[in-house]
């Protein structure tokens, strides 16, 4: 952003190990945003480094970050982000198709998804004719298809009511006992509480960060 | 690259706003539509004037005398000259590229004195003195009997080939007219055959009012000794007789001791020049065609680009979730560049075939009504058709490439943000 960049993070030491559901709580401006859109390869960072898995992720072009974004990282968006002109099931089967998996195995691959999320009858439905909760579930699925090693969700639940974020939440636990690695961006402190480990941000620096008895959403639901 | 799933998206977005994109492909139709009926009519015209000339050798130019305007070798001007038989054999040794240089004389005219006369029955025809070649020259059907040969002229015999309506006017209908004389100025000429000229000059009618007999004989009935009243000469095909026209000139300049810079002296009429002119006229033409009609395209072209460009500004939320989920730039643009190429082809592609059935049209209606002066069948071959396509690409290439820069100009994460 040329001459009015702004420092936002200040020192982010952290790492998260393989199958942890961490929380990054903060209030707005804290540069919680900022951290996911990095380890998201959405932005850069201009000093530091980021290790995923191993790989360094500096000097990236566009191809080699979109390629990473699709190997390494699968997204869930408070908007959820669905393109709207394509079915749930072509939805889930996009990241497949970056892969350039065939048809046949996308197509079976996203029903396999939607079935986790519990939406397979719904595959052919277009997202409008969703609600918010199952579009949130069908865009965890869709973050699933390409079987990332991290899941980054930026406000998963910011724009559902309790109840459905609550179920939204049973499902990210259910997927995080799987074995998946999470990290949630969120202000609210239930949906923190939710997760095994809270990182706290505040002026771009790391307030606080520590393990949590994890609440399980299954009993809210 | 052509894969199902690519050309699925390009069918969904191209229909998400259906009455829009048609909009749209209605500038490149309109477009290709307007310069493909150009184009025919340019056609059109061409073939009804090239139908205007006929068969006739068009490497031809006549060549006749005229007054002598400057004094030279202590002759006067002022001085009026024939072409002799011996020009004709020093044209033939000195200049290259010769096809017919055939020698005429002429008697009578359109409208004069009648001058043939056969029994109670007269009439004023033109005579010409001509060799067989003329036929070559100045095409014309033999509808009975046969034209002039080589042993008619070796032999000077009095026959004539009289046009079908000289034929008409000295003979009674049915009546037998091969082998019967006619008196041309009063010297017996045998008919040997009646021909028909397919004209349409404008003089389609006097056209078949002449008479050829042999130029020799010709000379000797008419007391023309060794003159020759005038000549035309036909060049081969690869050499413009416009190029060696001045040897001639020269040649027979020479024989007739005229002064080299005499401009007036030796008359002419080129052919070639004429319907050089009338094809550089064409070619003209054509290329006005594909100027208006490329630039009536442009104005299609440039809506095309117009609205990929608001689609992918509308799409921007949507290509910056593609790029979150792992599309390369490169695959967006493909996308976007494919969208305006096909857009532009299909539309185009319609503007062709409503092009045709134009020209169908226009040929059915021109087939009912008859004939109509300069213009005849109007058409485009699979030629312009195929420049046509390549026009197309070109442009729907060109109307993507902004719109595609731009899709991916903006950073993943500001598209994301838009709302």
């Amino acid at each position: 952003m040329g001459s009015n960049s702004l420092h936002v993070l200040k020192g982010i030491d952290f790492s998260v190990e393989e199958g942890e559901l961490v929380a990054i709580m903060g209030s707005s401006g804290s540069g919680k945003s900022t951290l996911l859109n990095i380890l998201g390869m959405l932005d850069e960072l201009d000093e530091g480094t980021y290790d995923l898995d191993g790989v360094p992720i500096k000097d990236l072009n566009e191809t080699k970050a979109a390629n990473y974004r699709n190997k390494f990282l699968g997204f869930v968006f408070q908007s959820f982000n669905l393109i709207n002109y394509k079915s749930a099931m072509e939805n889930v089967a996009l990241p497949l198709y970056y892969q350039r998996v065939g048809r046949k195995e996308r197509q079976e691959k996203a029903l396999k998804y939607l079935e986790q999320v519990g939406l397979k009858e719904w595959a052919g439905h277009l997202p409008s004719e969703l609600s918010g909760g199952q579009k949130q579930r069908v865009a965890i699925a869709r973050a699933l298809a390409a079987e990332p090693k991290v899941l980054l969700a930026d406000e998963p639940t910011g724009a559902l009511d309790s109840k459905t974020s609550y179920e939204v939440m049973d499902l990210i636990q259910k997927i995080n006992d799987a074995g998946n690695t999470i990290l949630i961006v969120t202000h609210e402190p239930d949906i923190a509480d939710m997760c095994k480990r809270i990182v706290h941000l505040k002026d771009g620096v790391i307030l606080e960060d520590k393990k949590v008895n994890q609440v399980r959403a299954a009993q809210y639901v | 690259m052509f894969n199902k799933d690519r050309w699925r998206e390009i069918i969904q977005v191209l229909t998400a706003n259906l009455f829009r994109t048609i909009l749209t492909a209605f500038g490149v139709f309109w477009g290709i539509l307007i310069l493909i009926i150009l184009l025919a009519a340019g056609k059109g015209l061409e073939n009804g004037i090239r139908a205007d000339f006929g068969d006739i050798a068009t490497n031809t130019m006549f060549m006749w005398t005229q007054k002598v305007t400057k004094a030279y070798k202590g002759l006067p001007k002022d001085r009026v000259f024939d072409y002799k038989v011996g020009d004709v054999a020093d044209i033939w040794e000195n200049v290259d590229g010769l096809r017919f240089v055939s020698p005429r004389n002429q008697l009578g005219s359109f409208g004069g004195a009648s001058n043939v006369v056969r029994g109670l029955k007269t009439g004023a025809f033109t005579i010409y003195g001509d060799y067989p070649e003329i036929i070559k020259q100045e095409p014309m059907d033999i509808t009975s009997g046969r034209f002039l040969n080589q042993s008619d002229i070796n032999e000077k015999r009095k026959v004539a080939v009289i046009g079908i309506d000289v034929r008409s006017s000295l003979y009674e209908k049915g009546e037998a007219f091969l082998g019967t004389y006619i008196k041309i100025n009063n010297v017996n000429f045998m008919v040997i055959g009646t021909y028909k000229k397919s004209s349409a000059n404008g003089d389609g009618e006097n056209a078949q009012r002449e008479i050829y007999v042999p130029f020799t004989s010709f000379s000797q009935a008419f007391n023309r000794g060794d003159s020759v009243g005038w000549m035309a000469i036909t060049a081969v095909d690869d050499v413009p007789i416009t190029d060696i026209k001045e040897q001639i000139f020269n040649i027979v300049k020479e024989n007739h001791k005229i002064h080299p810079d005499d401009k007036r002296a030796v008359g002419h009429f080129d052919l070639n020049e004429q319907f050089q002119r009338v094809n550089s006229l064409f070619g003209a033409l054509e290329l006005i065609a594909y100027f208006v009609g490329i630039l009536v395209l442009l104005s299609g072209v440039i809506g095309v680009s117009n609205i990929m460009l608001i689609v992918v500004k509308e799409r921007t939320k949507e290509i910056g979730i593609r790029r979150a989920l792992g599309e390369s730039p490169w695959s967006i643009k493909k996308q976007i560049l494919m969208e305006s190429i096909f857009l532009t082809i299909i539309s185009g592609m319609a503007g062709i075939v409503m092009g045709a059935l134009v020209i169908y049209g226009a040929n059915f209606v021109l087939e009912a009504s008859g004939p109509v002066p300069m213009f005849t069948n109007p058409n485009v071959n699979l030629g312009v058709v195929t420049v046509a396509l390549m026009i197309l690409i070109i442009s729907g290439l060109f109307a993507g490439f902004i719109p595609a820069n731009s899709a991916i100009k903006v950073r993943p994460i500001d598209a994301l943000r838009t709302e």
